[in-house]
């Protein structure tokens, strides 16, 4: 199980051949308090950086990129109940989507956890 | 992860409701109280050429405290302007829609600097001072505004911008009991009814307070010198009820108020009649005219204008965002100006322009956000009523 980090502060859990994504932590102090969170459909097929999914705060409406393509294959039900659950959980419980993998290669552009801790300190 | 291209900001840089061009290439200014916020906490963004704190500790905290309790805010951007001379009454009357023979000294009113056309150029707050008209007008506006009022009013009168002074909000049903706490002068401070004003002392600072503000809540805000905002931020932020609150907040607070944002919800292609804001224009000036745009306005008061500003409210959880179109089936008749989550309603509301013929409250209305249709309801403002203490 490796997890991968984009530069838009998206992360994404490999496992096999199928990925869990999610917003980091960093991101979510920086959202602030997120009221809704617009899912992707299941079964939708994506191409990685396609904005997949959008995160809304008070203050503004955030795209989600998808660091991978793939189809989806579920989404967080919690989430349209408890959108919080990003801001109180959002390297575990608060994912967004599950998605099977159609080019495992495009990992290698990601970041790995130190390399984000790193860049998050540079910003 | 980008922000949305409607709420035209990127979401971890910079906040939405800046719009602000005029100043895009020059580096941001610094504010009285910007080492405080700092101390404080406060995340700092660019807004209207200066660094503002967008948020402390969350903006759905700092909202509904400020709700409960009082809420301190720094709105020391905002253009406080002197304005002062022989023949001042008949030279503002000209410049604004405002009557200034029922203005006594100590109130304070809300007018609209207008163009020739009638469309809005700013919304200000007009307060008669000893010696003068104490102005209070937009920060991302100011520096257009003193320059249209120079070239406006004749030389005789003096415009003096008071750019040394400091302005703060305090806002919230306990703002009155933190306050008079600190506060002494030539009368209590119970005498101050909503927009009201008057010379006080606050923890030794010469202020000039106002019983108005941007909240819809009972609150004051407060004119100090520069050099003692921290002082004063400082003690206010020292009583039980009071929390520093950032713009974030602000923004959310004012639009659950029905409180137009200038740049948004009211802008130089907006005439105050389908803007709402028919109430800053005096009575008398709606019959006599002599203000800049009088004709347009004037016939569009008889004749009523093609769209009208309206509350929105939505049902769901994701927020109308401005920009966004309003709909009756296939028909496009209208635009949102401001929306957003109601942090005291825990829905989301949205001002936005729509045809007239489709304004009554109640009306069904859909709204298209990233390709999806949400259900919308014409709404009476303000979504939470205003508690002023009249």
């Amino acid at each position: 199980m490796t997890r991968y980090f984009t530069e838009d502060h998206e992360w994404i859990e490999v496992e096999g051949g199928l990925g869990t994504v999610g917003i980091t932590d960093y991101a979510q102090g920086q959202l602030g308090d997120i009221t809704f969170v617009d899912l992707p459909e299941t079964g939708a097929t994506v191409a990685k950086g396609d904005s997949v999914s959008v995160v809304d705060s008070v203050k503004a409406a955030s795209d989600i990129y998808t660091p991978a393509s793939g189809t989806i294959t579920e989404v967080n039900e919690a989430l349209a109940d408890e959108p919080e659950l990003v801001n109180t959980d959002a390297e575990v419980g608060g994912w967004l989507y599950r998605i099977t993998l159609s080019d495992a290669s495009e990992l290698g552009s990601l970041m790995d956890e130190a390399a984000y801790k790193t860049y998050v300190e540079s910003l | 992860m980008v922000c949305h291209a409607l709420s035209r900001s990127s979401v971890l840089s910079e906040y939405p409701v800046n719009d602000d061009n005029q100043t895009e290439d020059l580096a941001p200014m610094l504010l009285p109280l910007d080492a405080w916020h700092r101390e404080k906490g406060g995340r700092m963004v660019e807004f209207a050429g200066y660094m503002m704190p967008v948020q402390y500790e969350g903006i759905m905290a700092e909202h509904l405290w400020t709700r409960e309790h009082a809420g301190l805010f720094d709105v020391s951007h905002m253009g406080q302007v002197m304005l002062s001379g022989e023949g001042l009454e008949a030279a503002v009357e000209a410049l604004l829609p405002i009557d200034l023979s029922t203005l006594k000294l100590g109130a304070v009113r809300y007018s609209l600097l207008l163009n020739e056309t009638g469309g809005i150029l700013d919304d200000l707050m007009v307060s008669r001072w000893p010696g003068g008209l104490y102005l209070v007008v937009n920060g991302a506006t100011k520096w257009d505004d003193i320059a249209h009022m120079r070239e406006c009013l004749p030389d005789e009168i003096v415009l003096n911008h008071l750019d040394e002074r400091a302005l703060l909000a305090l806002q919230g049903p306990e703002a009155f009991a933190a306050l008079e706490r600190h506060v002494s002068g030539d009368y209590p401070l119970s005498a101050l009814t909503f927009m009201r004003g008057g010379k006080f002392e606050l923890g030794g600072v010469e202020a000039w307070i106002s019983r108005s503000g941007y909240t819809g809540e009972d609150g004051f805000e407060i004119s100090i010198p520069g050099e003692s905002a921290a002082a004063v931020a400082e003690l206010l932020c020292g009583e039980p009820e009071v929390k520093p609150i950032g713009l974030g907040a602000r923004d959310s607070l004012r639009l659950e108020a029905g409180l137009p944002l200038y740049g948004h919800d009211m802008t130089p292609e907006a005439d105050p009649v389908s803007a709402g804001l028919v109430f800053g224009i005096n009575k008398r000036r709606r019959s006599e005219g002599g203000f800049p745009g009088a004709a347009h306005i004037l016939n569009a008061l008889v004749k009523g204008t093609a769209r009208q500003r309206i509350g929105l409210t939505l049902e769901g959880r994701m927020a109308a965002r401005e920009g966004a179109k309003v709909f009756v089936g296939d028909e496009e008749v209208g635009v949102v100006t401001s929306g957003g989550f109601s942090p005291s309603l825990q829905h989301p509301i949205a001002m936005a322009y729509v045809d007239a013929a489709h304004t009554a409250d109640g009306t069904a209305l859909e709204i298209e956000m990233r390709g999806k249709r949400l259900p919308a309801k014409a709404a009476p403002m303000p979504f939470v009523p205003h508690r002023y203490h009249r």
